[in-house]
């Protein structure tokens, strides 16, 4: 459970393991559409690691509605905590969106959407080349949007950690025993304290 | 963030505040470049990536809305029919299955959607095999016996090399000469192309896979293979008269003409890599007395125009294999799955905002674009 300040060990699993596997889906993602020679390899990791992305994202999503996040210090400016939602938001819907697109995009293309050699998922949309066309672009440029999030995400985290040093990163990056006299936590933004 | 040098307790306020915002401004940075790099936006100037190779066979005169190779062709229609050995070389359901429904296509090679059939000298047949389980086979074949080089970085080269000289109208022969030089694989295939006989027809024209496959059977022994479709139509010259007076569309209708008459045939023969064959090189052919196994009849029954026809809209990806056939290490087999990807995103983009190319009114072989 997200008592207090941090987040629980399986929330912060699933936080750091998407986070690594995002990440190498995004380089998998741009690496195999320009390089000559690792595509098949590349493709055939592609898909089906979006596909448990997509599952992963789910229960992200439905385990975080079960156990909440731990609240922001209440010391931060209003500006950001905002900030800090409308990115959590659009991460969220960025995490859903990429697999989908894929997924559709594969179906619309008439390609098979193959997860292993022997078995394939089904296509979602009929084959269409405008279709195609406009979900392999929104597929793209998604990517670039998700990658661009992931930075600032990161960069923000690490601000928390290294300017502000409110807690906010610790939350994430440990449990709490170890940290309980490492961080500052704001006691007004903890209901349960 | 060191501490100051007389300060004992770190928690301390930072002692140089810019430190941090160093590090995270690194950090965003570095990431960017490594993704810059890996997408192929950055990095050392001449590193072939898939886009740049489309880039160059399109030469700054694409034609929109049709593949940027092989761009004229016709769909095709009919079924495979497996033989009775076909099972035990693989698993795959296509050679189980009585009867596999085949849409595919019959083309010429080069980049030109109205250029003239019967001149050209690489002709090929593209196929997709959907089985009652779901899976797919797709196959692109063509009528060389073997690849011209041995990576990407030739097929490039002699991209280049092949290129007409502006002043001539001809490839200039010292690049050429350069490059059978550095690529002295690629006499081979100059050799096959100045003395193959042409054959009058798609239909009685041999398709080779060319690249290594695996094929898998049931008990999961895997044996490099390659493949052909063999016509079961007479093999008939086309005289170089004729194909100098023949009308653009020549091939086409000589096949609507046969389809007229009934449906077409091609065996699949397999062959098996012995040890020690290049598995890894299509420029290589393997010696003529490798065994080799009839594993099935494929049978066209119908064509149409491809403007129209079902074999528009598919990338003929050779990397696309059912359960039962593998990939090799094949260098040229992994480029054509990236470069038929970037092709067919093009297409598709310019057929959805209706962008084609159109043969000019008044001259057949020349059009706007």
């Amino acid at each position: 459970m997200n008592h207090g300040d941090h987040f629980d060990p399986f929330a912060r699993v699933l936080h750091w393991g998407m986070a690594v596997l995002i990440l190498a889906m995004l380089f998998v993602g741009v690496g195999m559409v320009a390089s000559l020679s690792l595509r098949p390899v590349l493709i055939d990791l592609h898909r089906p690691l979006g596909i448990a992305l997509l599952l992963l994202a789910v229960i992200r999503l439905l385990y975080r509605w079960r156990h909440p996040p731990p609240p922001l210090p209440a010391s931060l400016p209003r500006a950001q905590a905002l900030a800090a939602k409308a990115s959590h938001v659009a991460l969220y819907a960025a995490m859903l969106a990429m697999p989908l697109l894929g997924w559709a995009m594969l179906s619309a293309g008439g390609y098979p959407v193959r997860m292993t050699s022997s078995f394939a998922l089904p296509p979602i949309v009929s084959p269409d080349p405008a279709l195609y066309s406009l979900l392999r672009q929104a597929h793209g440029w998604m990517g670039y949007a998700l990658f661009a999030l992931i930075l600032l995400h990161m960069a923000a985290a690490l601000h928390h950690a290294w300017v502000r040093r409110d807690g906010v990163f610790e939350a994430m990056a440990r449990g709490r025993s170890r940290t309980a006299t490492a961080v500052n936590p704001d006691p007004e933004a903890r209901p349960d304290a | 963030m060191p501490p100051l040098p007389d300060d004992p307790s770190p928690p301390s306020p930072p002692s140089r505040p810019w430190g941090p915002w160093a590090a995270i401004a690194g950090l965003v940075l570095g990431l960017s470049l490594a993704f810059a790099w890996v997408a192929g936006w950055i990095g050392p100037a001449g590193r072939l990536t898939a886009p740049r190779l489309v880039d160059d066979i399109e030469n700054n005169k694409p034609f929109p809305g049709f593949r940027r190779a092989h761009s004229r062709g016709v769909c095709v229609a009919g079924y495979f029919e497996p033989s009775a050995e076909a099972a035990t070389l693989s698993r795959a359901r296509v050679f189980r299955q009585p009867r596999t429904p085949v849409q595919g296509r019959l083309s010429i090679g080069g980049g030109d959607p109205f250029g003239a059939e019967a001149q050209a000298r690489v002709r090929s047949l593209a196929l997709s095999l959907r089985t009652d389980n779901g899976q797919e086979w797709r196959m692109a074949m063509n009528s060389f016996p073997f690849f011209a080089v041995a990576t990407p970085a030739g097929f490039h080269a002699q991209l280049l090399a092949s290129r007409p000289d502006p002043a001539t109208g001809k490839p200039d022969p010292a690049k050429m000469a350069a490059f059978l030089e550095r690529y002295p694989e690629a006499a081979r295939f100059q050799a096959w192309a100045k003395s193959a006989p042409w054959s009058s027809s798609w239909a009685n024209t041999e398709y080779n896979g060319v690249n290594a496959f695996r094929f898998i059977d049931a008990q999961g022994r895997s044996r490099f293979v390659r493949w052909s479709m063999q016509p079961q139509a007479a093999f008939e010259p086309l005289a170089a008269t004729t194909r100098q007076d023949a009308e653009a569309d020549y091939l086409q209708r000589e096949l609507a003409q046969r389809l007229a008459q009934g449906p077409l045939r091609w065996d699949l023969v397999v062959t098996e890599a012995a040890a020690g064959d290049p598995v890894d090189d299509p420029s290589q052919p393997w010696p003529a007395s490798r065994p080799t196994h009839v594993a099935g009849t494929l049978v066209l029954e119908r064509s149409e125009p491809q403007a129209t026809g079902a074999c528009r809209d598919v990338n003929y990806d050779p990397t696309v294999v059912p359960d039962g056939v593998a990939l090799s290490d094949d260098p040229i087999l992994a480029a054509r799955a990236a470069a038929y990807s970037i092709s067919f995103n093009r297409r598709e983009r310019e057929t959805a905002r209706g962008d084609i190319a159109r043969p000019a009114p008044t001259n057949g072989t020349e059009a706007t674009r």
